[in-house]
């Protein structure tokens, strides 16, 4: 109770404080702007519902950018962490180049792909994929590694094959430690898929903040951000959820 | 003999950990080796048991010599139980039974009859982490014993246990082997404990490890070990052990 109490409630303080200083106009005279542009609580919300069928629309597709870009990531990265496991070769020779690709910005990346794959989804799959992989690989990879040494051979002298090695011990045992790279990957997908969006797209909730921006839609934007973080915040809840699931031993 | 050493000595790299060990079990014995902490005692398991090869030396288990066929006729129980924590109890107790290719359910009936017979009837659905310290180890020897093979490698099975409920499972692994006799490796560094389990006692000398004593224990597994090891034969054996035991150790 406490541990959902005291975040709502806190919630609920900087919100109202937010709508205080907004609706007296405070904030918009200290900027020096107009009122429309610094918007209230209250604004956003009946923006949220004013839009709801045009914000539902762009949500699905960036949802779906987001969604088959993690899928994309999860399936390569444990390949590849299953690979660098079991040969140390791989390992040594491409998990420094794993680590490298995390130091391009994907802002610089992302109109590049667009030149290439065009103003579809692939793009968009491509990038958020992109972000997503590192911390899969890595956290996949550290789960197989994670392994004792000594439960491998308990299962050697139990006539365990090397295929019975991995599902029974290795598999398992790196569970917890790929949900955690899951779970980092579902926080930066809604990045990925809105940079992927503001490189070249014609719909989804990057595409419309960046309309917007032209626009002067504050409200709009904010709403929109709000649902790209419930978006992201319901994510995050499924992957915990099913790895209560999944991971019952803990 | 069921296992035979001759001139068995290992190294990793420059460092020599044992040194030419000969030794001849029958049948359904047991053999206790006792020795000071790093003496290789561990390491002479994991040869036995056909996880290396020794450096030099044969060790043979039931005639055969190659380390798949050791592999394949020794069970290792190792220092820690190594229970896996995603699986029930009765699902660790019947690990080598699926590895073997048998199907759960089958392998899970026959690893319940042994619950049944040692005591740990009513824990079969529990998790490892519910289960205390002498009850996993319990798990861990069923594990072992499941397995089927004619030796038991059995490293330090009690080490991590209190002393009260380290004599209690004394008694039950004596019971357990008077009802299932094997022919068992027994590593510990607890000389009472060996007596008691043994049928015979090698005392090992520090680094490199070569034996430097073998006893006969006077009461083997006896049913009452209050009265086993505080009868003045076993007491005597007890302290030409140990006298062994520091003389080894220099």
């Amino acid at each position: 109770m406490r541990r959902w109490l005291l975040p709502l409630a806190l919630i609920a303080l900087l919100i109202g404080l937010w709508q205080i200083a907004t609706s007296t106009g405070a904030v918009a005279d200290a900027l020096s702007l107009e009122d429309f542009l610094v918007p209230s609580p209250t604004e956003i919300a009946s923006s949220l519902w004013e839009n709801r069928s045009l914000l539902a629309e762009n949500a699905w597709v960036t949802l779906r950018e987001m969604l088959l870009g993690i899928f994309c990531a999860l399936a390569v990265g444990l390949g590849f962490a299953i690979l660098m496991h079991r040969w140390q070769v791989l390992r040594d020779a491409a998990y420094p180049l794993i680590v490298a690709s995390q130091t391009i910005p994907i802002v610089v990346i992302a109109p590049i792909l667009v030149v290439w794959f065009g103003y579809g989804i692939t793009p968009k799959i491509v990038i958020v994929a992109l972000i997503c992989f590192f911390p899969i690989t890595v956290n996949a990879l550290d789960g197989l590694r994670s392994v004792d040494p000594d439960a491998v051979k308990m299962m050697r002298s139990l006539d365990a094959s090397r295929w019975q090695r991995f599902w029974r011990v290795e598999a398992p045992a790196a569970l917890p430690s790929l949900f955690t790279g899951i779970k980092i990957a579902v926080v930066v997908a809604p990045i990925g898929a809105v940079f992927a969006e503001w490189a070249g797209s014609s719909s989804g909730l990057g595409h419309l903040i960046q309309s917007d921006t032209a626009n002067f839609q504050v409200a709009r934007q904010f709403a929109t951000v709000v649902v790209l973080a419930a978006m992201a915040l319901v994510l995050i809840g499924l992957t915990a959820l099913v790895e209560r699931r999944v991971v019952r031993w803990r | 003999m069921e296992l035979e050493l001759g001139g068995v000595a290992h190294s990793y790299g420059d460092l020599q950990t044992l040194a030419s060990i000969d030794l001849e079990v029958a049948p359904h014995s047991v053999i206790g080796l006792v020795g000071p902490s790093g003496c290789g005692k561990s390491t002479l398991l994991e040869l036995v048991c056909g996880l290396a090869d020794p450096t030099a030396g044969r060790i043979e288990l039931g005639g055969e010599a190659s380390a798949e066929q050791r592999l394949a006729r020794c069970a290792l129980m190792p220092q820690r139980d190594l229970l896996l924590p995603w699986y029930s109890a009765i699902d660790n107790a019947a690990l080598a039974l699926r590895n073997q290719g048998m199907r759960r359910e089958e392998a899970r009936a026959a690893a319940a009859a042994l619950f049944e017979r040692f005591g740990l009837a009513g824990f079969e659905r529990a998790w490892p982490a519910e289960l205390s310290g002498g009850m996993r180890q319990r798990v861990a020897f069923l594990r072992t014993l499941v397995a089927g093979k004619p030796v038991l490698a059995l490293d330090e099975p009690f080490a991590a246990l209190d002393a009260i409920t380290r004599a209690e499972m004394q008694e039950w692994l004596a019971a357990a082997l008077r009802a299932d006799p094997r022919t068992v490796v027994l590593v510990t560094h607890d000389v009472e404990e060996a007596l008691y389990l043994s049928d015979r006692v090698a005392v090992l000398s520090a680094r490199p490890g070569r034996i430097v004593a073998e006893l006969s224990a006077p009461a083997p597994r006896a049913e009452n070990r209050d009265a086993a090891v505080t009868d003045p034969a076993f007491v005597a054996a007890r302290e030409e052990a140990l006298r062994a035991l520091r003389e080894g150790s220099r």
